[in-house]
C-alpha cells in the first residue's frame, strides 16, 4: 500500500536531523500561524502564489534561493565544525550522516540557491530592461517556479522521511546504483532534480523567446543592456544543456527502478559514460550560473562608475564565445579517468582558451571604472570584491586545467577551494549585488547601506579565511569529503577554515539585520523617482515598484543605454518627451495552474521515491487534468483602460521631471 | 512595414512546409499529409533495408543513416516548418545551434569513450593484442 514507506523510514535514532527539522517545522508553523492570524492568506494567494507577473515570480525565486541558502549554509557549518574537531576522533557526525550533508550541501547550493537566484534576477529584470510588459509565456513562468520549489521541498523532506544521497552531488555510479545505494537517498536526488529540471528548462525556453521576440520598439540586439545578452547566453545554455542532465538521470533511474544496465559494473554497463554525460551538462551549468552575474556586475559597475560599459561589443562577443566554448571543455572534470594524453591535451587547451573571453570581461570592467566617478555603494563593493577574488579563482582554475597538475591536485581540497573561489564571489556576490541593485525597483525603497557594507566585509574576510586554508590543505594532500583524519598538521588550517565559516555566518546575520532595518525604515528609504541609482537602462524609466504592466506605453528605443538617452534628451531640451497616445492594453490573468500542478508533481515525486505506484498514477492524472483545465480556459486576459494608464503615467512623469529638475511646464 | 509587404509579394513562392497567413485549412492538411506519407515511407524503407538482400551487407548501416537523416529533414520541413525564409532566421539559427551542440557532445563522447576503452582495456585483451 505505501511501498517502501514505514515508521522505520523516520530516523528517530539520529537526533540531529530530527531536532533540526523539528525547529524548522516550528518556524514554518509559526510563520503560517502568524500569516493566518493577520489574515494575509487571501492576499498571498491572490497576489503572489497564483501570480503570473514576472516581477512577483522573480521575487519568489529569490526568496526561495535565500531560504535555501540558509539550509545549505547550515550544512557547511556542520562540515566545517566536524572537520575542525575530527582529528583522531570521530567528531560528532557519524559517517553516513556526514556523507548526506556534503551531498545535500552541493545539491542545494547549485540547484536551489544559485539557480533560483539567477533565474529570479533574470525573471525580474529582463522584461523591464527590454521595455516589455511580461515574459513570453507568463503562466508557464509560474509553473516553472513552482516546479523548482517542488524540487527544493523534496530535498528537504528527505531530512525527516528517509535519507538523502550519500554519494556526492553528482551521484557517480556504481556507488549510486541500487547495489551500493539501496536506500531512497539517490531516488530523492533523482526525482527532485528531474522535477525542478523541467521547471528550469521551461524557464529557459520562456526567457529565450522573450529576448528574441519581445523587445521594445527600436531595441535591436546591439542596443540590449549587457544583462540581457548574458541572460540570452545563459538561457541558450539551459535549453541546450539541461536535456543532457535529464537524459543522464533518466538512464540512472532506469538502472535503479527497472534493472537496466547503463552504468552498472556488470552486464555491459559503463559507469564512465555517466561521468562523461553528467559533465557534458555540468560544465555548461557552471556558465549558466556565472553568465547572469557577469551581466549584473556589468550593470552595477557601469551605473556606479557613471560611465557606459567599456567595450560593449567585445563584451557581447566574449559572452557568446563563452556560450559556445563552454560545451567544449567538459573532460577537464575527469582528466584522471584514463583518457590519455591526446584527449586530455585537447580539453586542457580548450579550458585555457575559455579563460580568454573571461579575461576580456575582467578588463572591460576595470576599464569601465577607469576615469569614472565611482560611488562606493555596497553593490560596488560586492563587484570589486568579485573582480579581485574571481581573478584569483580563475588563476587556480587555469592551473587545474593543466592535466599533469590536475593529476596531483584532483579530488583534493585544492579543487574544493578553487570552485568555491569561483562560485562564491561570482554567483553569491553577484546575487547579493543584484538583489541590492534591483530591490528598490521591486519594493519601492532602497536597502540599508550600512548593514549591507558590514555584511560585505564579513563575507569577504570570511571567504578568504575559510577557503585559502583549503588551498594549503589540498597541497598538503588532504582529499575532499573526509569525515575524520589522523594528520596533526591539518588541524590548525581546518580550525582557521571553521573560523572563516563563522565570519560568513556573521555576514549572513548582517544581511538579515539589513532586511529587517530596511523594512522598518522603508519610509525614510523610499524611492519616489523610480531611479535611485541614476541608472542607464529601461527598468529605471518606470516607477518603483512598477505597475503590473511595467510601462504604460512601450518605450521608443533610440540607441544603447535607452534610459540614459531619454534623460540626456530631457535635460538638453528642458522638457520630457512628448505625451504618448495611450491605448487600452491586455494583461494575463493570474492562474493557480502553477501551484496546483506543483502539488501534483510533489505527490508524484514522493510516490515515485517510495514506490507507491497508485499514488504515482494519481499524481500524474492530477497534473494532466490541471493542464487540460488550463488549456480549456475561456478568458486568459483582462483589460486595462487607457485612462488608467494615463493617470499612472502622469504621476510617473511628474516624478521624472522633479528628478531631472525640470520646470512644471516640461510635462506637457 | 516595407518588410512585411515584401514578404507578401514573395509568398506565392513558398518553400515546402512554409506556413502562410492566406493558406486554407485544406492546404495546411495537405502539407501535413505529405509529411506523414513521406515519414511513413522512410520508416518502412528502413525496415525494408535491414531485411533485403539487395543492399551490400556492410552498406546497410550507411543506408540506415541516410534514411534517418532524410527522416529528420521531413520532420523539420513539414512538421516543424523550418524554412530558409527571411522570417525564419531565429528558427534556423536555433536549429544550427542545436545541431552543433549535439555534434559536439556526440563526437566528443565517442572520442573520449574510445580512448577510455583503449587505455583501460582488461589485462587479458591487452595481452591478446600484444601477441
Amino acid at each position: 500500500m505505501l511501498g517502501k514507506l514505514g515508521w522505520d523510514s523516520i530516523p528517530l535514532a539520529n537526533p540531529l536531523p530530527i531536532i533540526a527539522s523539528g525547529v524548522v517545522a516550528l518556524v514554518i508553523c509559526g510563520v503560517l500561524g502568524w500569516t493566518w492570524r493577520r489574515g494575509y492568506f487571501p492576499y498571498l494567494w491572490r497576489e503572489w502564489i497564483t501570480s503570473v507577473d514576472h516581477k512577483r515570480i522573480g521575487v519568489m525565486y529569490c526568496v526561495l534561493a535565500a531560504v535555501m541558502l540558509l539550509r545549505g549554509f547550515s550544512d557547511a557549518i556542520l562540515m566545517r565544525t566536524q572537520q575542525a574537531i575530527a582529528y583522531n576522533s570521530p567528531g560528532y557526525l557519524p559517517p553516513e550522516h556526514y556523507d548526506q550533508i556534503f551531498t545535500a550541501h552541493g545539491v542545494i547550493m547549485i540547484f536551489f540557491v544559485a539557480m533560483p537566484f539567477m533565474i529570479g534576477l533574470m525573471n525580474f529584470a529582463l522584461p523591464l530592461q527590454l521595455g516589455v510588459r511580461d515574459v513570453a509565456f507568463p503562466t508557464l513562468n509560474s509553473v516553472s517556479f513552482w516546479l523548482t520549489a517542488v524540487g527544493a521541498l523534496l530535498v528537504n523532506m528527505s531530512l525527516v522521511i528517509g535519507e538523502f544521497a550519500k554519494t556526492g552531488w553528482v551521484v557517480y555510479p556504481p556507488l549510486s546504483e541500487l547495489r551500493f545505494s539501496p536506500g531512497v537517498g539517490v531516488d530523492y536526488y533523482l526525482w527532485a532534480l528531474q522535477i525542478s529540471g523541467v521547471g528550469t528548462l521551461l524557464s529557459g525556453v520562456n526567457l529565450v523567446t522573450t529576448i528574441l521576440k519581445m523587445r521594445a520598439p527600436g531595441m535591436g540586439y546591439t542596443r540590449m543592456p549587457m544583462f540581457c545578452w548574458t541572460s540570452l547566453a545563459t538561457n541558450l545554455l539551459i535549453v541546450a544543456a539541461f536535456p543532457i542532465l535529464t537524459a543522464t538521470l533518466a538512464m540512472l533511474t532506469l538502472d535503479r527502478y527497472l534493472g537496466f544496465h547503463f552504468f552498472t559494473n556488470e552486464a555491459g554497463g559503463n559507469q564512465m559514460m555517466f561521468v562523461n554525460l553528467i559533465w557534458a551538462w555540468g560544465h555548461p551549468e557552471v556558465y549558466i550560473l556565472v553568465l547572469p552575474v557577469f551581466g549584473v556586475f556589468s550593470e552595477v559597475i557601469s551605473t556606479f562608475s557613471g560611465k557606459p560599459l567599456f567595450g560593449y561589443r567585445s563584451m557581447i562577443v566574449a559572452t557568446m564565445a563563452i556560450c559556445l566554448l563552454s560545451f567544449m571543455v567538459w573532460l577537464h572534470h575527469f582528466f584522471t579517468m584514463g583518457a590519455g594524453a591526446d584527449v586530455n591535451g585537447f580539453f586542457g587547451i580548450t579550458t585555457m582558451i575559455i579563460a580568454v573571453p573571461t579575461g576580456v570581461k575582467v578588463f572591460n570592467w576595470i576599464f569601465t571604472m577607469y576615469g569614472g566617478r565611482i560611488r562606493y555603494t555596497s553593490m560596488m563593493l560586492w563587484s570589486l570584491g568579485f573582480v579581485v577574488t574571481f581573478v584569483i579563482g580563475g588563476m587556480t582554475g587555469v592551473l587545474l586545467a593543466v592535466p599533469p597538475a590536475d593529476f596531483v591536485l584532483h579530488n583534493s581540497l585544492f579543487l574544493v577551494a578553487h570552485f568555491h573561489n569561483i562560485v562564491i564571489p561570482a554567483v553569491l556576490f553577484g546575487a547579493f549585488a543584484g538583489v541590492t541593485y534591483w530591490w528598490p525597483k521591486a519594493f519601492g525603497f532602497t536597502l540599508d547601506e550600512t548593514w549591507g557594507k558590514r555584511s560585505f566585509w564579513f563575507w569577504i574576510t570570511g571567504f578568504y579565511l575559510a577557503f585559502m586554508p583549503l588551498y594549503v590543505l589540498g597541497l598538503m594532500g588532504m582529499t575532499r569529503r573526509l569525515g575524520h583524519y589522523d594528520v596533526p598538521e591539518w588541524q590548525p588550517w581546518l580550525i582557521a577554515a571553521a573560523g572563516g565559516a563563522a565570519l560568513i555566518a556573521c555576514g549572513i546575520l548582517c544581511q538579515i539585520i539589513m532586511f529587517t532595518v530596511s523594512i522598518r525604515n522603508r519610509h525614510a528609504l523610499a524611492d519616489t523617482t523610480g531611479d535611485p541609482w541614476d541608472g542607464r537602462t529601461l527598468e529605471w524609466a518606470t516607477t518603483s515598484p512598477p505597475p503590473v504592466f511595467n510601462f504604460a506605453v512601450l518605450p521608443d528605443v533610440r540607441g544603447e543605454e535607452a534610459y540614459w538617452g531619454l534623460k540626456s534628451t530631457a535635460r538638453e531640451n528642458r522638457r520630457l518627451s512628448d505625451l504618448p497616445d495611450y491605448v487600452d492594453i491586455e494583461m494575463p490573468k493570474n492562474s493557480p495552474t502553477g501551484i496546483v500542478s506543483a502539488f501534483f508533481a510533489t505527490v508524484m515525486g514522493f510516490a515515485l521515491i517510495w514506490h507507491i505506484w497508485w499514488m504515482v498514477i494519481l499524481g500524474f492524472l492530477g497534473a494532466w487534468a490541471t493542464f487540460v483545465v488550463f488549456a480549456w480556459r475561456d478568458e486568459a486576459e483582462y483589460h486595462i483602460h487607457a485612462s488608467e494608464l494615463e493617470e499612472g503615467d502622469r504621476r510617473r512623469r511628474e516624478a521624472k521631471a522633479k528628478l531631472l529638475d525640470l520646470p512644471p511646464e516640461a510635462l506637457a | 512595414m516595407t518588410e512585411s509587404r515584401d514578404l507578401d509579394n514573395v509568398s506565392d513562392d513558398t518553400a515546402p512546409g512554409e506556413e502562410s497567413e492566406r493558406e486554407s485549412i485544406a492546404g495546411g492538411i495537405r502539407g501535413y499529409a505529405i509529411g506523414l506519407g513521406l515519414a511513413a515511407l522512410l520508416t518502412v524503407a528502413s525496415f525494408w533495408a535491414v531485411q533485403t538482400n539487395l543492399i551490400y551487407g556492410p552498406g546497410i548501416p550507411v543506408a540506415l543513416i541516410a534514411l534517418a537523416v532524410a527522416q529528420m529533414g521531413v520532420h523539420l520541413v513539414f512538421f516543424l516548418h523550418i524554412t530558409t525564409g527571411p522570417d525564419n532566421t531565429n528558427n534556423t539559427l536555433a536549429l544550427a545551434f542545436g545541431v552543433l551542440i549535439v555534434a559536439l557532445v556526440l563526437i566528443g563522447s565517442i572520442w573520449i569513450m574510445a580512448h577510455l576503452h583503449h587505455n583501460l582495456m582488461p589485462m587479458g585483451e591487452m595481452l591478446m593484442r600484444q601477441r
